[in-house]
């Protein structure tokens, strides 16, 4: 089939970058979007010019490398799909495609559709962990969960960490990716100790690496490739409240690895 | 404490509590208005205001969270266009509302609205400057039905209240949300209350200077 694409080319962050118009043929239905990314820049290398730089990794919907807001939205028009998992076939020959990369302050972008995501890492380092020693695996198996909070658990730990959520965030909120944390560990015992550390400090990194709050436009849900729900943001709201009389509420946030942030700001 | 007012969700969880508690207001307020139409509405204004303690520590707390909550919407929304300063080319909305992406917008109608409100009715009500009933009382009946003579004040009127509709739609479904009191099964159920509920409040409202100026209701 043939398309019309439209791709972001940035040189790096000094760039005020552009759309530029490439036109495809040799495009089959069969080809996965990364695949036909491939031909498109095969073509360009052929002709002496820069392929367009795009981040991939696993390219089977685990490791939320892949990132690209394709005709508006974060991963494409398929549902609880990854770019590198959606395929030709959901576009018709003659499309016109619209690709951008994720849009958020605190999303810079490195080059063409790659942006650096190392503000989700340090929301992660801010407390998505449990530093308690919970013994080695058969003795997990001795510590009784109820099912539904292992469910919860599971369901939360889905989340591989793309930021299409911030992507779509008109506030470019990280609010699910880290409710999702905050909702893994809090359904577990293992992660009780840390609770109220862990929702104040992840919360509070987040603002400072410079994403927005939710203001419950409910966007993320309907783009997160893993079908992570907005109730668990509801779940982090709740855990901040409980967090509320402790002294864990740290009253300045100015120390240690906060001043590693993201260089933008 | 403090850091609390300084968090993105402790500031959230302000705009809630000062959204629901608004809105309580405004279903006591509708409940008093619905008066008009038993024709109690001069004694239901007198005994009110045979409690001036009551009177004042409301007044006092709504402009209270009025101004909490005005302070935090524009400081959100100030700090949340900066987190996404450029948009897409292309940008496809799958389940924002009208409503959702307009709250700063619908707020700043409504806070023209309420001061344009308590000059118009508030005000001449509180000063003691109307004229009284055949029993004697204060005669607010009749200054509001004055008052909602013309299209002009119907239109204000219309038009703030669809505004209030708009901010409330979201709101109210919004703000269980940011505190915490939806989850997976709940939150559909709450979702279609909070529009119920603000459906009922801004029709109740706007039933009067309508119904008023179309004349059925006299002084
Ligand atoms: C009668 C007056 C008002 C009522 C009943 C009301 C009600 C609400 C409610 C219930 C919420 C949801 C809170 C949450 O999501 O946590 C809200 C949010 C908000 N309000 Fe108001 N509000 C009023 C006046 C105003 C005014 C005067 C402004 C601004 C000038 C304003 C701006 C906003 C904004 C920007 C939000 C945040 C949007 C969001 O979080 O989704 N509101 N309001
Ligand atoms: S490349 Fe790993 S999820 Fe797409």
């Amino acid at each position: 089939m043939k398309l019309i694409l439209f791709i972001w080319r940035q040189q790096g962050a000094d760039d005020p970058g552009k759309l530029v118009r490439y036109d495809t043929s040799e495009i089959s239905a069969e080809m996965s979007f990364l695949e036909m990314l491939d031909v498109v820049n095969e073509g360009l290398v052929k002709d002496g010019k820069e392929p367009i730089a795009f981040d991939h990794d696993c390219r089977e919907g685990i490791c939320g490398t892949c990132s690209q807001v394709i005709n508006g939205v974060p991963h494409g028009p398929q549902e609880r799909t990854t770019v590198c998992q959606l395929h030709m076939r959901q576009f018709k020959d003659g499309d016109k495609i619209y690709i951008e990369p994720w849009r958020a302050r605190a999303f810079p972008i490195v080059k063409d559709l790659i942006v650096d995501r190392s503000s989700l890492e340090r929301v992660m380092q801010a407390g998505g962990y449990i530093s308690v020693h919970t013994g080695c695996a058969p003795d997990a198996n001795s510590i009784l969960i109820r099912r539904e909070d292992a469910e919860t658990a599971m369901d939360a730990a889905e989340c591989i960490g793309c930021g299409a959520c911030v992507a779509a965030c008109p506030n470019g909120s990280a609010m699910l990716f880290t409710a999702a944390k905050v909702t893994q560990f809090a359904s577990l015992p293992q992660g009780q100790t840390e609770a109220k550390h862990r929702v104040c400090m992840m919360t509070e990194v987040m603002k400072h690496e410079g994403f927005g709050s939710c203001t419950n436009h409910y966007e993320c849900q309907a783009v997160c490739p893993k079908g992570l729900k907005t109730s668990f943001i509801a779940r982090l709201n709740r855990e901040f409240l409980k967090a509320l009389d402790s002294p864990e509420m740290p009253e300045s946030f100015s120390g240690g690895f906060l001043n590693r942030g993201n260089p933008s700001r | 404490m403090r850091s609390f007012f300084k968090n993105l969700v402790g500031q959230k969880i302000l705009m809630a509590v000062s959204g629901l508690f608004m809105t309580l207001f405004l279903t006591a307020h509708l409940l008093g208005n619905m008066t008009i139409y038993t024709g109690g509405l001069n004694a239901y204004a007198e005994q009110l205001h045979a409690l001036v303690p009551l009177v004042w520590i409301s007044r006092i707390s709504m402009l209270t969270l009025l101004l909490l909550h005005i302070y935090f919407a524009i400081k959100l929304t100030l700090e949340n266009r900066d987190a996404k300063p450029v948009g897409y080319a292309v940008s496809k909305n799958i389940r924002s509302t009208f409503a959702s992406r307009n709250m700063i917008w619908s707020g700043l109608a409504v806070a023209i609205f309420i001061i344009y409100h308590l000059l118009h009715l508030t005000v001449p009500a509180a000063s003691g400057s109307v004229s009284l009933d055949s029993m004697g009382r204060p005669d607010i009946s009749g200054m509001v039905v004055e008052g909602f003579q013309g299209g002009l004040v119907a239109v204000i009127y219309l038009v703030s209240l669809l505004g209030l509709l708009l901010h409330i739609i979201h709101g109210i479904q919004s703000s269980f949300q940011s505190l915490g009191l939806s989850g997976e099964d709940a939150a559909p159920v709450i979702h279609r209350a909070g529009i119920i509920v603000a459906l009922v409040l801004s029709a109740g409202f706007l039933s009067i200077p309508l119904i008023i100026f179309v004349g059925i209701v006299k002084g």
